[in-house]
């Protein structure tokens, strides 16, 4: 009997670890080894452990590396106000018993859904008041001000003050709420690097005609494919995108992915990745889909696998369709919805009947997949940022880049503190002013 | 810049560790390493110089009071010809020592210190801060235990170079002191060399 029980011990304990080792090493779904739901920034790749986890005994390093590996540059472009370097010095051990603020992970907790709140913090909102307490007695303006209030209020950002430090403030007081029509510049950022990548893979640009004659003879000739094909007037024949690569030059990809966009669209693809609806195909992953997402889409859409032409119809690839009607038909929240009967939803259909100038249009795309300069090859293009959640959160981050572009620096700060506001897709005025202009030029009478 | 800088530390470093070898061989008593007042004391000199050859040669001479080719400025991050403050420069100094070791570290602290994070945090840095605006031309030494570690800590008193520091200090907004003059003191460097766990 004793012989009995001994094996069955042995059996189940195998069992048990033969189970756990197949799902670390094996398994592709680890649903089983996660220890709390991800946050709403990572859950598109909670199941790709070994992209924060990268080794087993790394420690808390071995972490922030992760993190950085990722979020480094965001931090360095929004010059990051509290950088870890600020930190080290051993003058700061008592705050750092307090609130270790050299770690990510410090204030940003994985795996803690019950206690993630906005921002991804796991963190009371009072972490401001450890280091600078002193400012309720320094100003008479922050007296009797929340100690929580800091960075919820629309006037302090923890990591991106650019738009809202003292001196910027200032000089930027005073605007009317609003005052020029956006000029949206127009992008060229594949007119340097598509004929780099073409000259990469020995494809040569085509006269039209010739491009006709030549997928006739594929048997892939098919008139609606080519009816205001912006490729094709470019002069980038079928092949060009339908062909994997020069080596593999028989091969005919019957649906062309990231992968083969990318090689013209460099910035593209790669901010794409960055994003929500790309970071999943960044880790080797199956495309994301908005039944990936605990928030609610149109139901129609759950199953819509993201990729570039997900948004960008082949072959027409109307930017028009990308920057509104594709994102409107997954996103069904009140701020989406409110669109097109908003303010700048109604400059957006003006373009659309041809009555204001594409450059003076205002879509979903305008702010969320903003117009960047960017160096590539040398030179300076204007891209499209892809990454829709790069200045999503905090909203602040969209104030000089995106509203500025029309708006005042006042107005600005008011509305995107305004969450009704943001409901209704900025449909009116905001309720409240947020004082720190008016705070700043106050102490400039001094 | 950097690189001279880098260099300077290297040679300095260098000189003192053959030095010790070089007593060592002498019959001299083993030595356990460089006094820490030796190291700090050394470390300081270079820190100093540094510091006031960017006043003095950049900042005075490039910027508005000179040639005017660029903009020294508290956001010289936002400006396409912004360049680093004094105060700035020497922090990212102590920032950049910081990420490649930790066998020192070093901050500018005042007493009358424009951002208030920059005031003294411990008794020792008070105690410093206060010694070195009291007695002028020396410097202060002592020992304090931080996070479990035991820390000679050594003050050095930071000394207006240039009209462009006690102006800039002066006009600030959030400056509690605004009657510098040139020559005085600022405020302190402070040099930390851990010597060991407690």
């Amino acid at each position: 009997m004793k012989k009995f029980y001994w094996s069955l011990w042995i059996i189940i304990t195998l069992s048990i670890s033969g189970f756990f080792v197949y799902k670390m090493t094996l398994s592709d779904d680890k649903s089983e080894l996660l220890i709390g739901e991800a946050t709403h920034g990572h859950f598109q790749i909670e199941m790709a452990c070994t992209t924060c986890h990268s080794e087993a005994f790394g420690g808390e390093e071995a972490i922030q590396d992760a993190c950085t590996s990722c979020h480094a540059d965001e931090l360095k472009a929004a010059h990051d106000s509290h950088p870890k370097k600020k930190f080290n010095d051993p003058r700061n051990a008592d705050t750092l018993e307090v609130l270790d603020a050299r770690y990510c992970v410090t204030c940003h907790t994985e795996h803690q859904d019950e206690q993630t709140h906005a921002m991804g913090l796991t963190i009371p909102e009072d972490y401001c008041y450890h280091c600078h307490q002193e400012i309720g007695d320094e100003r008479e303006s922050h007296k009797d001000l929340a100690y929580n209030s800091c960075a919820s209020a629309g006037c302090h950002n923890y990591h991106d003050n650019k738009a809202l430090y003292e001196r910027f403030l200032v000089e930027n007081a005073n605007g009317p709420w609003v005052d020029a029509m956006a000029k949206i510049a127009k992008s060229n950022g594949a007119s340097i690097t598509a004929p780099h990548a073409m000259s990469l893979m020995n494809k040569d640009f085509t006269p039209k005609a010739n491009v006709a004659e030549s997928d006739a003879s594929r048997g892939a000739a098919n008139s609606e494919h080519w009816d205001n094909n912006l490729h094709l007037e470019k002069g980038i024949a079928c092949v060009g995108c339908h062909q994997a690569n020069s080596e593999s030059s028989e091969q005919w990809l019957p649906k062309p992915g990231v992968n083969e966009c990318q090689q013209c669209h460099v910035n593209e693809a790669e901010t794409f990745k960055q994003g929500k609806h790309g970071m999943r195909l960044a880790q080797s992953m199956s495309p994301v889909t908005p039944g990936h997402s605990s928030m609610s889409f149109a139901e129609d859409s759950l199953t819509v696998e993201h990729g570039c032409t997900s948004c960008h119809t082949a072959h027409t690839f109307d930017t028009k369709t990308a920057a509104v009607d594709a994102c409107l038909s997954c996103h069904t929240d009140s701020h989406s919805t409110a669109f097109e009967a908003s303010p700048h939803g109604n400059l957006a259909a003006q373009v659309s009947a041809g009555t204001l100038p594409e450059e003076q249009g205002v879509t979903c795309a305008t702010c969320h997949m903003p117009r960047i300069e960017k160096e590539l090859l040398g030179k300076t293009l204007t891209v499209v940022q892809h990454n829709q959640n790069d200045n999503l959160r905090p909203n602040e981050k969209m104030i000089r880049p995106v509203c500025m572009s029309c708006h005042s620096l006042e107005f600005s700060i008011d509305a995107l503190a305004d969450p009704e506001l943001i409901k209704n897709n900025f449909n009116g005025q905001p309720a409240n002013h947020v004082p720190s202009i008016d705070w700043a030029l106050k102490r400039e009478e001094r | 810049m950097k690189v001279k800088t880098a260099l300077k530390r290297s040679l300095l470093v260098g000189s003192f560790v053959s030095g010790s070898i070089m007593l060592s061989a002498c019959g001299e008593p083993e030595t356990t390493g460089i006094a820490p007042k030796l190291y700090t004391d050394s470390l300081f000199a270079v820190m100093n110089a540094d510091r006031a050859n960017y006043t003095k040669l950049v900042v005075k001479r490039l910027g508005p009071a000179g040639a005017n080719v660029v903009k020294p400025d508290e956001h010289w991050e936002d400006l396409p010809n912004g360049t680093l403050l004094p105060a700035q420069m020497f922090r990212a100094g102590a920032e950049a020592v910081a990420e490649v070791t930790d066998e020192f570290t070093y901050s500018l602290q005042s007493i009358w210190p424009i951002n208030s994070q920059n005031a003294p945090k411990t008794p020792i840095e008070k105690a410093g801060l206060e010694y070195i605006a009291e007695n002028p031309g020396e410097n202060f030494y002592g020992e304090e235990e931080l996070g479990g570690t035991t820390y000679f800590t050594a003050v050095y008193p930071d000394v207006a170079v240039s009209d462009a520091c006690t102006t800039c200090h002066n006009d600030h907004k959030d400056s509690p002191k605004t009657d510098f003059k040139l020559g005085e003191i600022m405020g302190g460097v402070v040099i930390r060399v851990p010597l060991g766990s407690s």
